[in-house]
């Protein structure tokens, strides 16, 4: 087995990743590596996930070794900010030729390298590996390694090759690099009894800045953030700090874990998103530092601070409150981070309407299910129709989400915010609370809504009514034809990873008495890919063995 | 006349170039109810959908063949067909256009000979247009892979004639190379109408890529030409090719089907619309229009006004062969002095640039060679150089993600042009400096200073060299 495999197991082996408790041994092993459904996926790659980790440490070259598509159609697209160098934001790639791909591309990386050296002078280099060169066999481990000796510095390799996986596989085989090789290389000038690391922030859209005075004001000291705004010699010498955070649940967790087990650095998961969650997550790093030896007198003035600022944050979102209250929100992250998201708004006063939990955990979903009851509503795979009809209907007033799917809410004249990777607000701590509550009544209150939905006074019918007309009919035909409804019902998707639809599950439950998840997973690979819909077949084994469709016998 | 010259460096540093899969992926977005796929990993989709998503402002269809490690061992021959299935399921397209990428030209499957036979095994695709072409990353770059598939288009649609057929005259191809927003490709539409003539783009993001309200959404394209409008071009009177990169495409379509074809190289600039309008009123027999006559006086009044301000600028430009020559030569013929260029991939153009050197390398090269110019032309990734030296970035091109309007900007046609010596003369005007009163004041005694820390300073030099 490669090194690269073995990574990746052990990735898979993660014990602090909730999706693997639960599963058995040779499912482990399997990891969660999704079988992508050609022509019907969408994603980043696990070189985009390395990147997306690792590029905000702000002073060291970032090197892509591929062919010119991996880094040229995407670089310097991404919001971490910096307080200093700028190095991070210089787009440096081998842009492999024919030759390259043909001979190898171990020289062209070589020497790469010595001229990012030699004109840029940064202490340390990167060094991606992509799909291309991973096919062709370029050790970039070995090339690193010659180059380190011979140049006299840091030169790191980040093995994640688009085709291992997703972008959350990279973000976590990015860990793994700068845990094998930079964490624990340099020893810091000196520690307090207030330093910790923050683990999983990159300073999107200069958010950790909305946290820092905060932390500054407290005397707490930020030795590393992995990876938003680090230099390369704080990541190097983050090993020292007393405790960590780690925040947006599970990109990051292989870190924060092993800095656990290696040098003995307790962490916690915490959110700056919301301000019960900023007060709770400013706690727990007071509570962790005491436990580790800072005096007790922090948490009172830690308190001291999280009152006066909760009081500043609610006085300045009290004047929203009244406008935003029963708007509802329909809000699509296709990322970890729903729950966090959803606490926040909730204290704007905002419904939920519903949520994506394409890629949440499970965890993450309970939590879903925790703040919003248990009725919510979870979009796992709206088609962009049925989320023009969801907001068309007005069962939502705004649509929070990715910069993808915001032509969807746009196109429908649905006011619609930002909330991913790209945006340009900043949104953490208290600061950032007050900020989303103020974007999110902008947005709702510009009149350009009702000049926009006027249709031309020429046009009989707007193009809106057609689209409503047509849903309708196409509701109306359904009741009117069950035999047609049925096959709707049953034509509904379940697991996308392997497009599996109702109807096969139940005719797969029927034909074999199957009487578990794990069965109709065997039977039909439903909810084994992602595992995101193992709820779903759950609860239609549920409800097909309450109807009786099953001996009760195998009905387990 | 400018020396070609490759970038001799081993890193490319702040990349000008994108890969060729995606261009050929922008070919198809102009063709009507497709599915443009790249055939490769899913993050090379990625990366290009976030491109173009943030420079239309549009939901954009792309999809991938999704290989992992194991597939891109194996081969990939099954997820084309996984995906072909796929995709007609959930968006029943009329055309699937797929692009090839490093990953699977690194193994080299034969996948036209696989589509043949899959079509053999699956008559019930008999309707479905499929094109294959490719465009492997590690070769060439976004123009080039636009215009392959442009090239394959036509061979896949086109019906081969073995006598020229009966000719409708008044229908003219305008193959429309990588260079032309929609808007360009709006303002080309009208012009050829005001002779009668009916035109027929080729591709035609004009109809998919322009911003508008669409009735009803679609996973597929929006708008744009559809597989009979192509496959009717073989009987067209005339093709128009614009932009060198169209000329495998003209050359392709007057083999198959003998339509003769006009090559212009660039519509920026006065004399080349004159040609290109004098060629319309020629081969539709009617005379030019008096709308087109006061865009032309207009043109030539604000060639007047602008000169002032373009003569003896210095100026450098990062763009793909085809944009490049369209707008540095029309600059050029405005006074302007190009002091860099550089560009993605080869093109006979290069040679005859009205430059010393052209360069094919990326925007590090370029800032180097913009240093104490008045204005750098480039895409937005200009804009991280034009911060470093002071000097302002007029964005033109692919990917333009931190303007509005990027896909509606026109510079072709005497309006066109005109537009564009608006926008960069008003640049100009902006940076202009008032003198003050010690503006021309020689302050003669820190001269003498300056001479002599100059002359040390060479003397410290020579002792070093010796
Ligand atoms: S999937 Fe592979 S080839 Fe494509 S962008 Fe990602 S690393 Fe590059």
């Amino acid at each position: 087995m490669t090194s690269l495999a073995n990574k990746i197991q052990d990735v898979f082996n993660e014990p602090g990743c909730d999706k693997n408790q639960g599963k058995s041994e040779k499912e482990r092993k399997k990891g969660c590596t999704k079988q992508l459904a050609p022509g019907a996926a969408a994603g980043g790659c696990a070189f985009d996930g390395a990147k997306i980790a690792l590029q905000p440490i702000t002073d060291v070259a970032h090197l892509v070794h591929g062919p010119i598509a991996c880094e040229g159609n995407s670089w310097d697209n991404r919001g971490a900010k910096s307080s200093s160098s700028r190095l991070y934001r210089t787009g440096f790639t081998t842009d492999m030729n024919e030759n390259d791909v043909i001979f190898g591309g171990e020289k062209r990386l070589y020497k790469s390298i010595k001229e990012i050296l030699d004109k840029y002078d940064p202490p340390a280099v990167f060094v991606y590996q992509t799909c291309v060169p991973a096919m062709t066999g370029d050790d970039i481990g070995a090339v690193c390694k010659a180059a380190s000796a011979k140049f006299g510095k840091p030169i790191i390799p980040v093995i994640s090759p688009g085709f291992v996986g997703p972008k959350n596989l990279g973000n976590k085989l990015a860990g793994e690099a700068i845990l094998d090789h930079v964490i624990g290389t340099v020893e810091p000038q000196y520690t307090t009894p207030y330093d910790i690391n923050i683990i999983g922030e990159y300073n999107l859209a200069g958010e950790l800045w909305q946290v820092k005075p905060l932390l500054d004001e407290l005397g707490i000291r930020i030795l590393s953030c992995i990876s938003g705004d680090a230099k390369y010699h704080e990541v190097a010498s983050s090993h020292r700090a007393k405790a960590a955070m780690m925040v947006c649940s599970k990109a990051m967790i292989n870190v924060a874990r092993k800095m656990e087990e290696r040098y003995g650095i307790p962490f916690f998961e915490g959110s700056f998103y919301g301000i019960g969650d900023m007060s709770d997550s400013l706690r727990e790093i007071a509570r962790l530092l005491i436990e580790r030896g800072a005096p007790a007198e922090l948490m009172e003035r830690t308190e001291a601070v999280i009152a006066r600022e909760e009081a500043r944050a609610w006085a300045r979102i009290a004047p929203f409150k009244e406008r935003l209250t029963g708007k509802r929100v329909l809000l699509i992250t296709g990322g970890v981070k729903s729950w966090s998201v959803v606490a926040a708004l909730q204290e704007a006063g905002l419904e939920i309407a519903g949520t994506s939990v394409k890629k949440s955990t499970k965890e993450d979903k309970e939590k879903i299910k925790e703040l919003m009851g248990q009725d919510a509503h979870m979009i796992d795979d709206m088609t962009p129709r049925e989320m023009y009809k969801m907001l068309k209907e007005a069962r939502a007033d705004i649509m929070l989400s990715g910069g993808r799917s915001q032509f969807i809410a746009l196109k429908a004249k649905m006011p619609w915010l930002d909330i991913n990777q790209e945006r340009h607000h900043a949104y953490a701590g208290y600061e950032g609370m007050v900020e989303l509550v103020e974007e999110i009544d902008k947005a709702l209150y510009n009149p350009v809504w009702a000049q926009v939905r006027l249709p031309a006074p020429w046009e009989e019918t707007s193009w809106e009514e057609r689209a409503t007309k047509a849903l309708e009919a196409e509701a109306a035909a359904l009741v009117a034809d069950p035999e047609r409804a049925e096959e709707a019902r049953r034509a509904k998707k379940v697991c996308s990873c392997h497009n599996v639809n109702v109807g096969a599950i139940e005719d797969a439950l029927r034909a074999d008495g199957l009487g578990s998840v794990e069965a109709i997973g065997g039977a039909t690979h439903a909810g084994t890919g992602c595992g995101g819909c193992q709820g779903k077949i759950a609860e239609i084994l549920d409800a097909m063995s309450s109807a009786g469709a099953i001996p009760a016998s195998k009905a387990a | 006349m400018a020396l070609v010259k490759h970038s001799k460096k081993s890193c490319a540093v702040n990349p000008l170039k994108m890969s060729q899969p995606i261009g050929g992926a922008l070919a198809f977005m102009g063709v009507s109810n497709c599915m443009p796929v790249l055939h490769g990993s899913q993050g090379c989709t990625s990366f290009g959908l976030v491109l173009f998503v943030r420079h239309f402002r549009e939901a954009i269809p792309l999809q991938t063949t999704a290989m992992n490690e194991v597939a891109t061992i194996l081969g990939g021959l099954d997820n084309i067909e996984q995906s072909i299935l796929n995709i007609v399921k959930r968006a029943n397209p009329e055309v699937i256009g797929i692009c090839s990428t490093g990953v699977t030209e690194t193994k080299g499957d034969d996948v036209d000979g696989y589509l043949k036979s899959m079509r053999q095994r699956r008559p019930e695709l008999a309707d479905l247009g499929i094109v294959y072409v490719s465009t492997p990353d590690f070769k060439d770059a976004f123009q080039d892979g636009f215009g392959k598939t442009v090239t394959k288009i036509i061979e896949e649609f086109v019906p081969r004639y073995e006598e020229s057929p009966q000719r409708a005259p008044a229908r003219v191809n305008v193959l429309a190379g990588c260079h032309l927003t929609p808007g360009d490709i709006d303002e080309l539409r009208d012009i050829i109408e005001c002779f009668g003539l009916e035109p027929t783009f080729l591709p035609d993001l004009s109809g998919s890529l322009d911003g508008h309200i669409p009735e009803d959404f679609t996973p597929t394209t929006l708008g744009g030409v559809t597989k009979a409008d192509i496959a009717r071009m073989g009987t067209a009177g005339w093709t128009l090719a614009i932009g060198e990169q169209m000329r495998d495409a003209a050359v392709a379509l007057e083999a198959r089907a003998g339509v003769p074809f006009a090559l212009f190289d660039r519509l920026t600039g006065l004399g080349v619309n004159d040609d290109f309008v004098a060629f319309l009123s020629k081969i539709s027999g009617r005379p030019v229009p008096l709308k087109i006559r006061r865009l032309r006086g207009q043109l030539v009044d604000s060639m007047l006004d602008g000169h002032f301000h373009f003569g003896g600028k210095r100026i450098a430009i990062g763009a793909e062969p085809d944009l490049l020559w369209s707008v540095g030569s029309f600059l050029a013929e405005m006074g302007a002095e190009i002091i860099g260029a550089v560009t993605t991939t080869k093109s006979p153009l290069l040679a005859k640039f009205p430059a010393e050197e052209v360069l094919i390398g990326d925007l590090e090269d370029l800032e180097q060679r913009a240093e104490g110019s008045d204005l750098i032309i480039t895409h937005s990734h200009g804009r991280q150089a034009s911060e470093r030296l002071g000097v302002p970035l007029f964005r033109l091109g692919l990917p333009t993600f931190d303007r509005l309007g990027a896909a509606q900007e026109v510079s072709v046609g005497y309006r066109g042009t005109r537009n564009l010596i608006f926008a960069i003369g008003n640049i100009f005007i902006a940076r202009t400096h008032e003198p003050d009163a010690e503006t021309w004041r020689q302050d003669f005694q820190d001269h003498a200073h300056a001479g002599a820390a100059a002359q040390s300073n060479q003397l410290v030099q020579i002792e070093t060299i010796v």
